[in-house]
């Protein structure tokens, strides 16, 4: 620990530690490593792990979880750029769970959101959250942050365990460092004899490890921002591919539950005769809010699960989907303003006269709904407990599940697997939870929790309900003024409040999308209201960006509109960053931007264009939608977004497509809504997203004129719905001010 | 009963009723056939029955019996990937994956009826099979590949 003081204007510091048959090599931070969860016995160094090789082969630990945005491949690829070896001779693990795999890049998202304020103040306020963060140990996957956090310390990793293993070989061989070379997992010797990584696997353990090893520059890279197959593409085009619905323990039996649909109501009294009597079915056990029913095969338990006839108790939260909108509308007062992050110029003044434009702007319940049902196994045991299933939080799990036990965390063992989807929801936990308890009323025996798609989707806790107003003003044929207020629950507090945490200060995700945006309007101001808690909600794919990237694009679309100005060039005209401006002008030259078309212009076909700014990423779209007389129909999308650095352009061209669909498909085709509160969407039937038939064509542009390198995971969805709003706009002269737009506009 | 699986025959019992899913995947271990709504809205669950995509979450184990039945494990392995499957490698098509093999048990399914479908053909066959990740543009193009590898030979 002295050294790290010597060392502390580093950010990292490369150490290795013996492990069973081999060596690990990682990273530590110069605060206060954490443990090394990869130790295996006395005599042990302590680092944190991300490259461990053996005899048997050559592991890459990539401790973010995979939900489908491909980062475990990408992990992997960070790490064997500099560490020489192929894609195809390594294994990706992610690792148990360990507040060593702590996340640096959310910390910084975190501070921004309890600290609103810039500068010095914000430096220590990351520094005092990041501590907040190592206690607590987030080790999640979220926030577009994989890449931002890892691109540096994987790489790192690496290249010291590369140099680490030709300083052993050189003095081995009694060779010049610089006489060797390292390929595919194998150091060459002047005489072209090969030495594989794996075959040194024991001496290494000793090894001193290599620090201060420089990286290479992007122009020798070999994998990163070229195309690459996906290490689980194979796995993936052949259904062999495991995921956590597919796991399997031995002896393990089959449940699902029967919860109160009403999400967090409790359960009164329940008839389970008829149920128990069913063929396959073991038991059927209270637990928090429901019932555990244990069968000996999933489709049993489900049928089992519908004949238990249940009185339930009622939520805490209004029944009717009228009063959640109620309680936004009433959320407008100054003793529910959160935070007002932007003020600029002088709005009272601009718009004490003159003619001031007003609107109001809804977006509703989304259920995440990946296409994985959510599933865990558990097993309790007197001591320990073993859960194996897909999650983003392992160590909230592991916090969880001992809290629910009684056993200690560090006796609980999580194995991630890999996720058929998440978009947010699997930063949830319940079902484990639910599994536990049930695991814990018939120990010993591993219980695989499967909930139905109706279970999981009534329990999805969806993403914020939200409302904005907007007043403002043009003048010139210029806008003037922008008064955006906007009004939500705070969904990082219900989120936080599910894992026992409590989240003071301003929620910035209720202006997310809104406040930071790169447009210079004379007198603006966003303001954000927190509305009372109503139904649970939880992070959705880009957070508070996903309704107020929309609200605050079609505002400015309306006052654009009154200043008779074109959409495009009045974003120019206006914006303030340099990025955003390249990613605006970007978009107009892959569309041929000629103006917005339509009505106005005597055609059936019209453009709309948004750009919002979310986890650091300007991303730019103009999309193009055809009055087609029978239903509207999009044609084309252009997206363009600034990350820095595309690590891999043909996993960015998914992901941007990806994004887009997905803030489409929501924009056009989905709520959830509440009645007697329950949801009443509760399968793909009445929820279903976008469909390929609506799916138009996407062209896809990565900009990388930045210095930081950015997440793509989130950034495509917020722009999506106002871009569609703007061109369904141009072709119908319909202000679309409330997603989904189906209950407005007709889709083919 | 008996069923007729990628070519094996396979003794189990259960009722009648029990959705050929839940026998692939519980019973037989064939977990390559996805669970995703259990109401024929997704179809993750789609499997051959002769040749033709059914939603195997709505077809009953008695229904299948008697019928040559393909699953994802036997349309191709890694080692010997039917066209379909090369075409969704080679145009990177999965995200999550978790709707994949639904996918390409369509898609197989459509070009054994349909070998050239056109642009239309192709979202009327797969608009049935949901993809929450969004990989529609990848999916559009790999059944392209995939009939012209067929074409090919």
């Amino acid at each position: 620990m002295g050294r790290l003081k010597t060392i502390a204007r580093r950010t990292f510091l490369i150490g290795s530690a013996a492990v069973v048959g081999g060596v690990v090599f990682g990273v530590y931070t110069v605060r206060k490593p954490h443990e090394n969860p990869l130790t295996a016995g006395a005599g042990e160094a302590v680092l944190t792990p991300y490259v461990k090789i053996t005899a048997d082969g050559i592991t890459l630990i990539t401790p973010r979880a995979d939900s489908g945005q491909g980062v475990y491949h990408v992990q992997a690829a960070l790490i064997a750029e500099e560490l020489d070896v192929d894609l195809d001779q390594i294994k990706a693990d992610p690792g148990p769970p360990s507040p060593a795999y702590w996340n640096t890049a959310l910390a910084a998202e975190a501070a921004e959101f309890m600290v609103p304020a810039a500068g010095v103040m914000q430096d220590m306020a990351e520094g005092a959250v990041n501590s907040v963060m190592k206690v607590i140990g987030l080790q999640i996957t979220g926030g577009s942050t994989t890449v931002p956090d890892q691109f540096e310390k994987l790489r790192l990793a690496g290249a010291s365990a590369r140099e680490t293993i030709k300083a052993l070989v050189a003095e081995r061989e009694g060779v010049a460092v610089t006489d060797l070379t390292t390929a595919s997992g194998a150091v060459i010797l002047p005489d072209g004899q090969k030495i594989p990584y794996t075959s040194l696997a024991a001496d290494l353990a000793g090894a001193e490890v290599v620090q201060d090893v420089p990286l290479r520059d992007p122009s020798q890279w070999r994998y990163l921002g070229k195309p690459m197959q996906r290490i689980d593409m194979l796995a993936k085009s052949t259904g062999t591919q495991n995921y956590g619905i597919d796991a399997s323990v031995e002896g393990m039996v089959h449940a699902t539950v029967l919860m109160n649909p009403a999400q967090g109501g409790g359960m009164a009294d329940y008839d389970a005769a008829e149920a128990l009597a069913m063929r396959g079915v073991k038991a059927v056990v209270p637990i928090t809010g429901g019932l555990g029913i244990v069968a000996d095969n999933t489709w049993r338990a489900f049928r089992a699960a519908q004949a238990i006839n249940v009185t339930w108790e009622d939520p805490s939260f209004p029944l009717e989907q009228a009063d959640h909108w109620a309680t936004l509308e009433a959320a407008f007062t100054p003793d529910a303003q959160d935070s007002q992050k932007r003020n600029d110029g002088d709005v009272d003044t601009a718009l004490s006269d003159g003619e001031v434009l007003t609107a109001e702007y809804r977006a509703p319940y989304l259920a995440h709904a990946p296409l994985e049902p959510v599933n865990a196994i558990v097993r309790v045991d007197d001591d320990r407990a073993e859960v194996w299933t897909g999650t983003q939080i392992p160590r909230f799990i592991q916090a969880n599940v001992s809290r629910i036990t009684g056993i200690p965390a560090d006796n609980v063992t999580v194995h991630v697997q890999m996720m058929g989807g998440s978009f947010g929801h699997r930063l949830e936990d319940e079902v484990v939870k639910q599994a536990t308890e049930i695991a814990m009323q018939m120990k010993g025996t591993p219980v695989k929790l499967t909930l139905s798609r109706e279970e999981d989707m009534l329990h999805d806790f969806p993403r914020q309900i939200a409302m904005a107003r907007m007043r403002g003003k043009v003048a010139n044929g210029q806008v003037e003024a922008l008064d955006l207020g906007i009004a939500m629950p705070s969904v990082v507090a219900s989120q936080l409040s599910r894992q026992h945490q409590s989240a003071p200060g301003p929620d910035s995700q209720i202006v997310a999308g809104a406040w930071e945006q790169p447009f210079a309007i004379p007198h603006q101001r966003v303001t954000g209201y927190r509305a009372q808690p109503l139904a649970p909600i939880s992070s959705w794919r880009s957070v508070g960006a996903s309704s107020n990237g929309f609200f605050y694009n079609a505002a400015l679309d309306e006052l654009i509109e009154a200043a008779g100005a074109d959409p495009l060039e009045e974003r120019l005209r206006l914006c303030s960053d340099p990025l955003a401006r390249q990613t605006l002008e970007t978009v107009a030259e892959m569309s041929g931007w000629f103006g917005i078309g339509g009505l106005a212009n005597g055609s059936r076909t019209g453009r709309g264009v948004a750009l919002t700014k979310s986890f650091g990423v300007h991303c730019a779209q103009v999309i193009e939608v055809t009055d087609t007389g029978s239903g509207l129909r999009i044609d084309n999308v252009w997206a363009a977004a600034e990350v820095g650095r595309v690590v891999d352009p043909v996993n960015f061209e998914n992901l941007m497509q990806g994004g887009v669909i997905y803030g489409l498909g929501h924009a056009m085709n989905s709520e959830i809504t509440y009645t007697g509160g329950v949801a009443e969407q509760s399968n793909f039937d009445l929820n279903p997203g976008m469909r390929l038939h609506q799916c138009p064509n996407i062209f896809v542009r990565g900009l990388e004129n930045g210095d930081r390198v950015l997440g793509i995971g989130e950034p495509p969805v917020p722009p999506a719905a106002p871009a569609l709003a703007g061109a369904i706009w141009a072709v119908t002269g319909t202000r679309l001010r409330e997603m989904p737009f189906s209950k407005t506009v007709r889709f083919v | 009963m008996q069923l007729r699986i990628n070519g094996t025959l396979h003794e189990v019992d259960v009722e009648d009723d029990m959705p050929l899913l839940w026998v692939l995947r519980d019973e037989l271990g064939l977990t390559g056939t996805k669970f995703g709504c259990g109401i024929a809205q997704c179809g993750a669950c789609t499997v051959h029955l002769d040749g033709v995509a059914v939603r195997s979450c709505q077809t009953w184990a008695i229904d299948a019996k008697g019928a040559e039945i393909t699953t994802i494990e036997g349309l191709g392995t890694p080692d010997l990937l039917h066209a379909v499957q090369a075409a969704w490698l080679t145009e990177q098509v999965a995200q999550c994956g978790y709707c994949q093999s639904g996918q390409m048990m369509q898609a197989a399914s459509l070009l054994l009826e349909n070998p050239e479908p056109t642009d239309q053909e192709i979202d009327d066959a797969m608009s049935g099979n949901l993809c929450r990740c969004g990989t529609y543009p990848r999916i559009r193009a790999a059944v392209k590949r995939a009939a012209n590898l067929m074409q090919e030979g």
